[in-house]
């Protein structure tokens, strides 16, 4: 257990103040006996607090005023009396009442705080499945995208050194919109992005179509792209942060002719 | 005779030990009763019950259920609390001072004869507000964690750190 932490965390400030459960305090009490800096930090914190309270004290109130008291109290119990077997059952029988009232306390304390923990387990949950919900939309809208009519599928192969590789584009031409399917690729290091390029062959013209600069925190790694060229292939790149006016053929990672034939 | 020897010597009614304890303690319990009753007289008399209330169940007090402060602390809250809500009591005081620790502190003349008095002021004078709530709910009223965010409306997990970062500025200057 990391004790620093433990000591930082204010838990040793809500066990003087006598707000922790049952558990915690027999948990900080052990802590205690194994870590002497936190009994250290435990004693320092309360005679802090004694200070502080005392300081609010209007005036003190001598031991004397009610030192007869507790003799008294003492010696009542060393004299017993003569044994009156009404008030013995009527002590146990409250004894015994109070002892279920306890009993009844503990555990409606007890069940209140699995409530509280089952709430926030329950508000956990629903996050998630928020979250959940939230990607299967996504999900579905790239599927239903995906699956229109006259979408054209451009497969995008690893280059020289980079055969390892691929891509693919799904390019709906009636929205001009292209689908980046980018899995096959590889995160893009510290400095460097991903660039997309349109290209056409005759003669070899590219034009960017954009950085990709989310690329490493992106789950599903298809990126939706507006294209609006007339493109004969598409390339990708790997550029130096902000990305490049022209391709670094060097970095050509992928590469796809268009299929004209639909 | 160390602390835990005292209690012990304590909870097998040894009133001399039990002398010391209440010295090292009353003037505590007494503030915090007096901060919630606002009656120094009425105080007294709680103050009293609530030292002859841990006299008489000394055996019930475990250290591992907490420290013996905070053992005679809840038991001075509990009894100031049902003194408040008590017929008599309501009757005689129509309202009650809405007043914090820290007004108390202020204008507290008991204080002139005890040697952290300089600090003490100091310290209430150069709390934040928030600090002065967290540590009035926590110490003095005996406010749960979640009662204390509710409060404050801040999130429960800040109660825990931020009080630390109160009660810190406070051991700084009186310890």
């Amino acid at each position: 257990m990391d004790i620093k932490a433990y000591i930082e965390s204010g838990i040793l400030e809500l066990y003087v103040a006598g707000q922790l459960s049952e558990k915690e305090n027999q948990e900080v009490y052990e802590l205690m006996q194994q870590h002497p800096e936190l009994l250290k930090e435990v004693l320092e914190i309360e005679a802090s607090i004694v200070k502080l309270t005392a300081a609010t004290s209007p005036n003190s109130v001598k031991f004397d005023a009610f030192k007869d008291k507790i003799t008294d109290a003492k010696v009542i119990q060393l004299n017993p009396k003569k044994t009156d077997w009404v008030t013995y059952s009527g002590w146990a029988a409250s004894i015994i009442l109070a002892g279920g009232l306890i009993w009844t306390l503990n555990n409606n304390t007890e069940l209140t705080n699995q409530i509280e923990t089952v709430s926030t387990e329950r508000q956990l949950l629903e996050i998630q499945i928020e979250k959940a919900r939230d990607n299967l939309a996504e999900t579905r809208r790239l599927l239903d995208a995906l699956r229109t009519k006259d979408i054209l599928t451009v497969p995008l192969n690893g280059q020289g050194n980079y055969d390892f590789a691929y891509a693919k584009v799904y390019w709906n031409k009636n929205d001009n919109t292209i689908y980046l399917d980018a899995k096959g690729l590889p995160n893009a290091p510290e400095g460097k992005v991903w660039q997309v390029w349109s290209l056409t062959l005759n003669p070899l013209t590219p034009t960017s179509l954009g950085i990709i600069d989310n690329f490493n925190t992106d789950d599903n790694k298809i990126f939706a792209i507006t294209n609006t060229n007339e493109s004969q292939a598409f390339g990708i790149t790997l550029e130096p942060d902000g990305g490049s006016a022209s391709p670094t053929m060097e970095q050509l990672y992928t590469l796809g002719v268009v299929n004209t034939a639909p | 005779m160390n602390l835990e020897q005292l209690i012990l010597q304590f909870q097998k009614k040894d009133a001399k030990a039990f002398e010391t304890l209440y010295n090292m303690y009353s003037d505590s319990i007494h503030g915090v009763v007096y901060n919630i009753v606002r009656d120094s007289a009425i105080s007294d008399e709680v103050v009293q019950d609530v030292f002859l209330k841990a006299w008489s169940n000394a055996e019930s007090y475990s250290q591992k259920k907490g420290r013996f402060f905070t053992w005679v602390l809840n038991i001075a809250r509990n009894a100031a609390i049902d003194k408040i809500r008590s017929k008599a009591f309501k009757t005689s005081k129509q309202n009650l001072d809405v007043d914090f620790f820290v007004d108390i502190i202020a204008g507290n003349t008991n204080l002139e004869n005890q040697t952290d008095a300089i600090g003490i002021k100091k310290f209430v004078s150069q709390l934040g507000e928030k600090c002065k709530l967290i540590i009035e709910f926590l110490y003095f009223k005996g406010y749960t964690q979640k009662e204390v965010a509710e409060s404050l409306e801040i999130p429960i997990g800040t109660v825990k750190t931020r009080n630390r970062s109160c009660i810190q500025k406070l051991r700084d200057i009186v310890l």
